[in-house]
């Protein structure tokens, strides 16, 4: 990183100075601004402990697990918390606390699996809509508005049905109804970009429409569509769990949460902590992804600034 | 200043707005999305594993029988041709027959529909009558506690899965304090006792002067009302602060304020005026969203309407149904995008020419 030397500012002048001289200096006044507001935020920092934590368990499921989440006991059905059983155990007489760790697995597999497939999904199309625009855009975002008019749920609802019940049948269900939102954002940030002057003179030194999409709109796209996966996650969370609730998502005995919760039902009056246990996760993690979402929001949007 | 969450609501919401022109295009505009409704619905009943033949006639039919009913659902026409009869099915409300209760799909959803509509008219005021004063008020404790206070459990109300809440409230206002009548619309003693009149049973028995029958079915729907609405509560006050916050920071605050109003009168007759609009178009996105709720909470709560149906029709893989419902949603959610686009016109001087 070279200072400026010539005034003599220390690092920390030089990232607070309103006398910007290059554009590497503006960058990093931009992220350092970004990190101390995101510092300030202590909800933001709240999500993302929650969050590693969430990574951590998942990771190391095994480890932190008291029991097997499989290992019935039927001995043992429906005890309340203990020490033994920190969160007590279900009606097959399974450790709830160790069916949430190994859920943890699943519901992060879920989010990341449809982030992983909306992303794409998402830019290609806005990307696509955006810069050659005309009939292109109005085919692509007319199809992009009919996905839209349902809402998610009961169009997750319906390719999960029609695919059959299933933990990648759901994966797939919620990414082909979440992708809309991705590319009408891709959309407005490619159409803003296709008129600036470094597109121009790219197109004038021979760039095809290929290259100037991959090499110059998709890195401006990137870091709005990767906040706004960001703060999709929680609503990825709770579609997943709603469909594992109706019995759509993953099967038995995965200890997938929202099934967890459902399969609790029967017993809930009497043992209060089977379905409180399963939902408070799904709770705290959804939370956890929207503080996170919000904050990095406010850190990546340059016009919050400083 | 509208940040994050909102940023997202508001690109969630609107979706026809900024497509919609007037007149005829609005018109046009709305025909391309009903057929692409349709397509979609036909794509994915096609894409259903389970056999709507087997579905007719069993598992012990022969194949003469199999081969018949397969010709008879025109399975053994063209794709085209088999679009161009759902599609005109469709338009003539012809949904088929529902294997559940043997009787035409529509004639069902007209049954059904009434409670689900109670139930999320009741949600949506609560929702609004709660959530509209709160961002109101966080607006104008903008950045001290309460507002942080309030920020935070609607991001809650935002991030807890329905059918958990529901399941809660019926361990803690059912079974501990009993101030719930737990699942149905009434207790069971009180089925059928009210013929339906329009359908909404707090009416019809209000009409009929069954006020027992009332009184059960005001204990019974308040709590799937209540946990319904608490979503679109933090949506609708989320949405309500960050239009305050906008009004605020005007100049013409600051000129009411220095003409002497108080922060009271500023707020609720100047500010407050400005983003009416605004509200009326959110409350009216938020109801559709409601939809999505009910799915889950009617089938937590056992509650007889269009979420328990669709769900229960799901689970016997009753294709017939299910798409019908589905076009049903998502032509109501296409409805009251349309309503909030007219609304915001027809109260917003300013989109008159």
């Amino acid at each position: 990183m070279t200072v400026d030397t010539r005034q003599n500012l220390t690092l920390r002048q030089w990232m607070t100075t309103e006398e910007v001289t290059n554009g590497r200096q503006a960058f990093v006044q931009k992220v350092y601004w970004g990190a101390v507001g995101f510092l300030q935020n202590p909800l933001a920092l709240i999500g993302l402990a929650v969050i590693v934590v969430l990574l951590l368990v998942a990771a190391f499921a095994p480890l932190i697990a008291t029991h097997d989440p499989l290992a019935q006991d039927l001995g043992a059905a429906l005890q309340p918390p203990s020490a033994a059983h920190y969160f007590g155990t279900d009606e097959l007489g399974r450790d709830i606390f160790s069916r949430i760790v190994f859920g943890s697995r699943i519901t992060l597999y879920i989010v990341m699996l449809v982030s992983v497939i909306v992303g794409p999904i998402g830019m290609a199309v806005g990307m696509t809509a955006g810069y050659f625009g005309g009939w292109t855009d109005k085919v692509l975002m007319r199809v992009t508005d009919i996905f839209l008019s349902f809402p998610s749920l009961v169009l997750a609802l319906a390719f999960a049905a029609a695919l059959g019940p299933g933990l990648e049948n759901a994966v797939i269900a919620i990414a082909l109804t979440a992708w809309p939102p991705i590319a009408r954002l891709a959309r407005a940030e490619t159409m803003t970009i296709r008129s600036s002057d470094f597109i121009a003179a790219a197109t004038l030194q021979g760039a095809g429409s290929i290259r100037i999409l991959r090499h110059y709109i998709f890195p401006l796209c990137l870091p709005s569509v990767i906040v706004r996966i960001t703060l999709n996650m929680a609503g990825i969370i709770l579609t997943a769990a709603g469909l594992g609730f109706l019995g759509l998502g993953a099967q038995p005995p995965a200890p997938e949460w929202g099934a967890m919760t459902s399969a609790g039902r029967r017993f809930m009056l009497d043992s209060w902590w089977v379905v409180t246990m399963p939902g408070s996760a799904i709770l705290i993690v959804s939370l956890a992804f929207n503080l996170f979402g919000d904050g990095l929001r406010d850190f990546l949007d340059p016009r919050h600034g400083r | 200043m509208r940040r994050g969450l909102e940023a997202m609501m508001i690109s969630n919401a609107g979706i026809l707005r900024t497509r919609f022109g007037t007149g005829l295009s609005l018109v046009a505009s709305i025909l391309v999305t009903l057929f692409g409704l349709l397509a979609l619905t036909f794509v994915i009943g096609r894409v259903m594993p389970v056999d709507p033949v087997l579905a007719i006639i069993g598992d012990e039919a022969n194949q003469e029988t199999y081969n018949r009913v397969y010709q008879q659902l025109g399975l053994d026409q063209p794709i085209y041709v088999q679009f161009f009869r759902y599609v005109s099915d469709m338009v003539q409300g012809n949904f088929g027959v529902a294997i559940l209760t043997g009787k035409p799909v529509i004639d069902d959803i007209i049954r059904v529909f009434p409670a689900t509509v109670e139930l999320a008219t009741l949600a949506i005021i609560f929702g609004a009558g709660v959530g509209i004063p709160l961002g109101v008020y966080a607006a104008t404790k903008r950045d001290r506690l309460a507002d942080h206070i309030i920020r935070f459990l609607t991001l809650i109300g935002y991030s807890t899965p329905v059918f958990w809440l529901g399941l809660i409230g019926l361990i803690l206002f059912y079974a501990k304090l009993g101030w719930s009548g737990g699942t149905g619309r009434v207790e069971i003693y009180y089925t059928g006792i009210v013929q339906p009149i329009t359908g909404f049973l707090l009416i019809d028995s209000a009409i009929t002067g069954e006020w027992d029958v009332f009184w059960s079915a005001a204990r019974n729907i308040w709590l799937p009302a209540v946990i319904l609405g608490t979503s679109s509560m933090a949506y609708i006050s989320r949405m309500t602060r960050s239009f305050m916050l906008e009004q605020l920071s005007q100049e013409y605050v600051i000129t009411a304020r220095i003409k002497g109003l108080s922060a009271r009168q500023v707020v609720w007759r100047h500010a407050f005026l400005n983003i009416r609009v605004q509200l009326v178009t959110i409350v009216a996105l938020a109801y559709g969203s409601l939809l999505e709720g009910a799915v889950l909470i009617e089938t937590v709560f056992s509650w007889p309407g269009f979420g328990a149906y669709l769900t229960s029709n799901l689970m016997i893989g009753d294709m017939n149904a299910v798409m019908a419902c589905v076009l049903l949603v998502g032509i109501l959610f296409i409805g009251l995008n349309l309503l909030s686009d007219i609304l915001y016109r027809v109260f917003d001087p300013r989109t008159r020419s």
